[in-house]
């Protein structure tokens, strides 16, 4: 086991190494150089040469790419050009939006995908399953954004229960800041949810033919029971992976759903980021997401290895 | 054989887009640039039959030039994803066990690891927006897939006499790869070409509503929804029929990809 780990995280090491160069290299890459694009057209060459003072880019790449990352490393984020303030303050103060958001959204997404995946998995090939089926295609058809539009025309405009948008924080309480991304978790966990429900009920359908749970039958045990006691301990193994994957297009997913609410999550800082050039912003937000979604991806094969030693050699 | 339901329906429903798309080249029900302030904001009707925007042009005419910009890139991501993907896969597979397959197979898993979403977002950032560069994003993201789908299924084959039987006859690893395994493999590299297709059209439908997509003038269908979204309390029609549009085409493909694995690979159906 400590070996698997071991290998794991120097796997994890490495992504991360090659991640922050590839987001530095794409950055590098910006046409011009990053002062004169962070300024626009209509910077004087004084302004610029300031800027790239300040930004150190009168340096060579490789000492600026080692000052980032090392930045990084003691949780430096560099400074945000248009707002003046640390770039890991800003991240701090977005991630009380998107950390909540995200988590709201894979457990409203495991609450709906378990049971509905349970049910059409026991009622295999009879109208229950294909309803599931059905509704489950449908619901990964539906792009994410377009289903908060239209849960905000029926719930916050039609019915006026639950805000359309924006973020009270959580100064007033637990409620109010969940009332307002109630409507936002649940855009973004629809299509999750028809995914794991689709992938709930083919790893019980699998599980449920086994040699196992036809002796658990011979044995008396009813239906519900060998599902109960044996079959969904088993098939929950593929649904923790697939929930771990999940947490990369929830945190992606994100990004799109706080722009159609107005919420102040990462998402909304990455994208005023760009809107104002503020590449300093850009570079470390998306550095700091790619590195959550890489080491939630270490922490999955960790706990499947847990969980299954079979896949400890891999 | 029986074609499966789920494939007539989804060709169908693709269909009918794909044809949306094509004719718009030569005829739409108004101009797509037509601007008409009198007629703005109209509700389906017979001359509108998908109502107006708030510059009055046609939502059914948007609607089949957004299917051209949606489809094109869509397709090009693809084709992206398959020109770089499959040769990776087929040589990962030739000389499986190696140094070359290892680093290629944990180049694969990196960018699978990558939020595709973000990346695709700081791409488009940096290089501007634009459909070219959309296409780009999305066309990274799905060369891992054809890599693995490929590797995976060339690997199997491989081991299968009348490759050895090649081998035997004096035939190079590359030459089997060509003549032998990617024939064997192109129904399973079309269904997966399904399946991306969708999530491509999913995917520009995300960065054009973000406005990192295809620019104006080209209609497309993720700025159409990103247009209507100040209007939805007094104007719902604009927002629902781009929408209506991005689903059912998703649907059909992915219904397509079901029918098409179905009838290309009846075993897998029997075991469902």
């Amino acid at each position: 086991m400590a070996r698997f780990i071991a290998s794991r995280l120097v796997s994890l090491i490495l992504s991360l190494v090659v991640a922050s160069v590839a987001i530095f290299v794409v950055i590098e890459l910006v046409p011009g150089d990053p002062a004169g694009f962070m300024l626009g057209l209509n910077a004087t060459p004084e302004a610029i040469a300031a800027l790239r003072a300040e930004m150190g880019l009168t340096d060579g790449p490789l000492a600026r790419y080692l000052t980032w990352t090392g930045g990084m490393l003691t949780g430096d984020f560099g400074t945000s050009y248009t707002y003046k303030v640390p770039v890991a303050d800003l991240v701090a103060a977005r991630l009380w939006v998107s950390l909540p958001l995200t988590a709201y959204a894979l457990a409203l997404s495991t609450l709906i995908a378990v049971p509905v995946g349970l049910l059409a998995a026991s009622r295999r090939g009879r109208p229950a399953d294909f309803a599931v089926m059905g509704a489950t295609q449908l619901g990964i058809a539906v792009p994410n954004f377009w289903f908060a539009m239209l849960l905000v025309l029926v719930f916050a405009i039609t019915w006026r229960v639950f805000p359309s948008g924006g973020f009270p924080g959580w100064e007033d309480g637990l409620w109010p800041g969940l009332r307002a991304l109630t409507l936002p978790a649940v855009a973004l966990a629809l299509p999750q949810a028809s995914i794991l429900a689709r992938v709930m009920r083919s790893a019980l359908i699998e599980t449920l033919g086994q040699d196992y749970i036809r002796t658990a039958r011979a044995k008396g045990l009813s239906q519900g029971q060998s599902v109960r006691r044996h079959a969904l301990r088993n098939a929950l193994i593929p649904v923790m992976t697939i929930l771990g994957l999940q947490f990369s297009f929830l945190l992606a997913g994100a990004i799109i759903i706080e722009n159609v609410f107005f919420l102040p999550g990462l998402g909304r800082l990455i994208f005023q980021g760009i809107t104002q050039r503020d590449l300093i912003v850009v570079e470390s937000v998306v550095m700091l997401l790619v590195f959550a979604v890489i080491l939630v991806t270490f922490l999955v094969d960790v706990a499947y290895a847990l969980v299954d030693p079979r896949l400890r050699r891999a | 054989m029986r074609w499966p339901l789920s494939l007539i329906v989804g060709l169908a429903l693709s269909g009918v887009f794909a044809a949306a798309a094509l004719v718009s080249f030569v005829w739409t029900p108004w101009p797509v640039e037509g601007i008409s302030v009198a007629s703005r904001l109209q509700t389906p009707s017979l001359s509108h039959w998908l109502g107006t925007d708030h510059l009055g042009r046609d939502i059914l005419s948007m609607i089949m030039v957004g299917a051209r910009t949606s489809i094109a890139v869509a397709v090009v991501a693809v084709g992206v994803g398959m020109v770089l993907g499959v040769p990776l896969g087929l040589l990962a597979a030739a000389v499986r066990g190696s140094w070359l397959d290892d680093l290629v197979m944990r180049g694969n898993d990196l960018i699978f690891a990558f939020p595709s979403l973000v990346i695709a977002i700081l791409i488009t950032a940096v290089f501007g927006p634009s459909a070219v560069n959309a296409i780009l994003a999305i066309g990274i993201f799905n060369t891992p897939v054809f890599a693995r789908v490929t590797r995976g299924a060339a690997l199997s084959l491989w081991t299968l006499d009348y490759v050895r039987a090649a081998r035997v006859a004096g035939k190079g690893r590359a030459r089997i790869s060509a003549e032998h395994v990617l024939p064997n493999i192109a129904n399973l590299l079309i269904v997966q070409g399904t399946i991306q297709f969708s999530l491509g059209i999913l995917a520009e439908a995300a960065l054009s509503y973000v406005g990192l997509g295809a620019q104006p003038p080209l209609p497309s269908w993720g700025r159409m929804l990103a247009d209507s979204q100040t209007m939805i309390s007094f104007a719902p029609h604009l927002a629902v029929f781009p929408g209506l549009a991005i689903v059912l085409t998703v649907l059909g493909l992915n219904l397509m990809g079901d029918g098409l694995r179905d009838l290309l690979d009846p075993r897998l159906r029997r075991a469902r």
